[in-house]
């Protein structure tokens, strides 16, 4: 099964932290990311920019009505995922929890719904 | 069986059907060709056949099909030793029931419907919901067994732990429902107890000499022990120093303290199980309430609060403070309990307070923190309990 490893984090403890603990995190990343590789499930991963940085799109009445940012304030953000192929939901979540931000953040794990199950 | 086929067909409802088959096909055969050797065997072979058929018969994809066979086939090698497998089997489905990935209503429902067996509608009168409700529940969740990927698996040893802790819990809300009701006419739901215990006896036949599953039969037996004499005929609440000791279970007594016993000698980190089950051991043992050793029910109390620090076990301690230090310090501890706001709404706390308050000679005080708790409690046999409790302090009844 595939599923998709969405990671909230508080954008604003990530910009606060200084150039060594953010360096410590992206070795942390890196070492994770070649372990997921390594063991075969790796399929897809991807850090996404801030939520200020993101736009909403919706049509209404056949009309396209572009908005800043999502409306929510919450704690934590989307800030990047992971697509991995695991055996079933215990070998997902024990890669989750491999997630260097799982220690701070939360790590949302969702099974990819295949086309042909629809 | 169920839990074999499902672990041979890798699907909860096909499984379930698979078996009614099997069993109907039982009750045109075996008359005829007389019982086989090994019914089990044989109704899991031929439930096995069913459940490929079923398969074959509603893919609607031919790439599942292919799939489903694969797994059954690979399934098959196993099932001609399903006598030795069965074990393993109900030990992988109970852990699968009580998935974290499951909500807690779920885990339980699962875990009743599924392992104990009960039907949908006895499962659904335990918690007070109809037939249809649970029935949708239990859909709900087996769709979220298959389409997350909850695994039909034991889990690993680096999990096993605290996937078992989970075990523990639905095993211990389904006793403490059926000990306990939170809500209706009934003090107690004796059939939940039994199936509770029953699924202590399976984990402990299942992993043997665990401290943590020791702990909670151990504690389950010696609380249900007392069971005949909690509750008198017109069906009002008997507390632990009224209670006529005869009608204790002595044969499940001397169980329960053997098993806590063992528990708590093996050389791990005690279970809050096995200490709650060494203060309930303390109650059984005394002959009365002043005979009984509050000082060491007070320390285990302190050590169950740093094992599972929440409001209730604050409760039970402050009561046990009452009886060594008396109910001034209890008093204390109760209102520092409520002024963190923890658990206003909870009518044992105000019962506690009223119980404090009555000792100390503070009746009118006692008499507002009693009705609190009257108003918050939801189980008849507890508001009469304190309803009489207002009566005893003096100044006529009040409902």
């Amino acid at each position: 099964m595939q599923y998709l490893l969405l990671i909230y984090a508080n954008e604003n403890e990530i910009q606060a932290m200084g150039t060594a603990e953010l360096g410590t995190m992206m070795q942390e990343y890196a070492e994770f990311t070649k372990s997921v590789v390594q063991a075969g499930q790796f399929k897809a991963a991807d850090r996404l920019r801030p939520v200020s940085t993101a736009s909403t799109v919706r049509v209404r009445n056949g009309k396209v009505v572009v908005t800043d940012g999502p409306f929510a304030e919450t704690r934590e953000q989307l800030g990047g995922y992971y697509q991995i192929e695991a055996k079933n939901l215990d070998e997902a979540l024990a890669v989750a929890a491999r997630i260097p931000s799982s220690k701070r953040g939360s790590i949302e794990v969702r099974p990819i719904w295949p086309a042909e199950d629809y | 069986m169920v839990a074999t086929l499902i672990r041979l067909l890798g699907d909860f409802d096909l499984a379930e059907e698979a078996l009614q088959e099997a069993l109907a096909a039982a009750l045109e055969q075996w008359p005829l060709h007389g019982i086989p050797n090994n019914p089990r065997a044989w109704l899991i072979r031929t439930g096995h056949n069913k459940g490929i058929d079923r398969i074959r018969r509603q893919a609607t994809f031919r790439q599942k099909v292919l799939e489903r066979e694969a797994a059954a086939e690979i399934g098959t090698a196993g099932a001609d030793q399903n006598d030795d497998s069965f074990g393993d089997d109900r030990l992988r489905l109970i852990f699968t029931c009580c998935h974290p990935a499951l909500n807690g209503e779920s885990q339980i429902a699962l875990t009743l419907r599924i392992v104990c067996g009960l039907s949908t509608e006895a499962v659904g009168r335990a918690f007070l919901v109809s037939e249809e409700t649970m029935a949708q529940r239990l859909v709900r969740a087996k769709k979220k067994i298959r389409d997350a990927g909850i695994p039909y698996e034991t889990p690993e040893p680096s999990t096993l732990q605290v996937r078992l802790d989970g075990v523990l819990a639905v095993v211990y809300s389904v006793f403490t429902e059926g000990y306990a009701a939170t809500a209706g006419a009934e003090l107690t739901n004796d059939a939940l107890c039994g199936e509770a215990i029953r699924l202590g006896r399976l984990l402990d036949a299942l992993m043997p000499d665990n401290a943590a599953v020791l702990g909670l039969l151990a504690l389950m037996l010696l609380h249900d022990a007392r069971r005949a004499a909690r509750v008198s005929r017109a069906g009002d609440v008997i507390l632990l120093e009224q209670q006529d000791r005869g009608l204790w279970d002595q044969r499940q007594i001397a169980e329960g303290l053997e098993l806590v016993e063992r528990s708590l000698r093996k050389h791990e980190r005690a279970s809050r199980y096995a200490v709650e089950a060494a203060i309930a051991a303390l109650h059984v043992r005394a002959r009365d309430k002043a005979d009984t050793d509050w000082r060491q029910i007070m320390g285990l109390y302190e050590v169950l609060l740093r094992l599972n620090p929440t409001p209730v076990v604050e409760l039970n301690r402050a009561a046990a403070v009452s009886m060594v230090d008396g109910p001034q310090r209890a008093l204390d501890l109760v209102d520092s309990l409520a002024a963190r706001g923890a658990v206003t709404d909870y009518h044992l706390l105000h019962a506690a307070r009223g119980n404090f308050l009555a000792r100390l000679g503070r009746s009118a005080e006692a008499r507002t923190a009693y009705e609190t708790a009257l108003a918050a409690a939801k189980l008849e046999p507890e508001r009469r309990l304190l309803a009489d409790r207002i009566a005893a302090l003096g100044e006529g009844p009040t409902r």
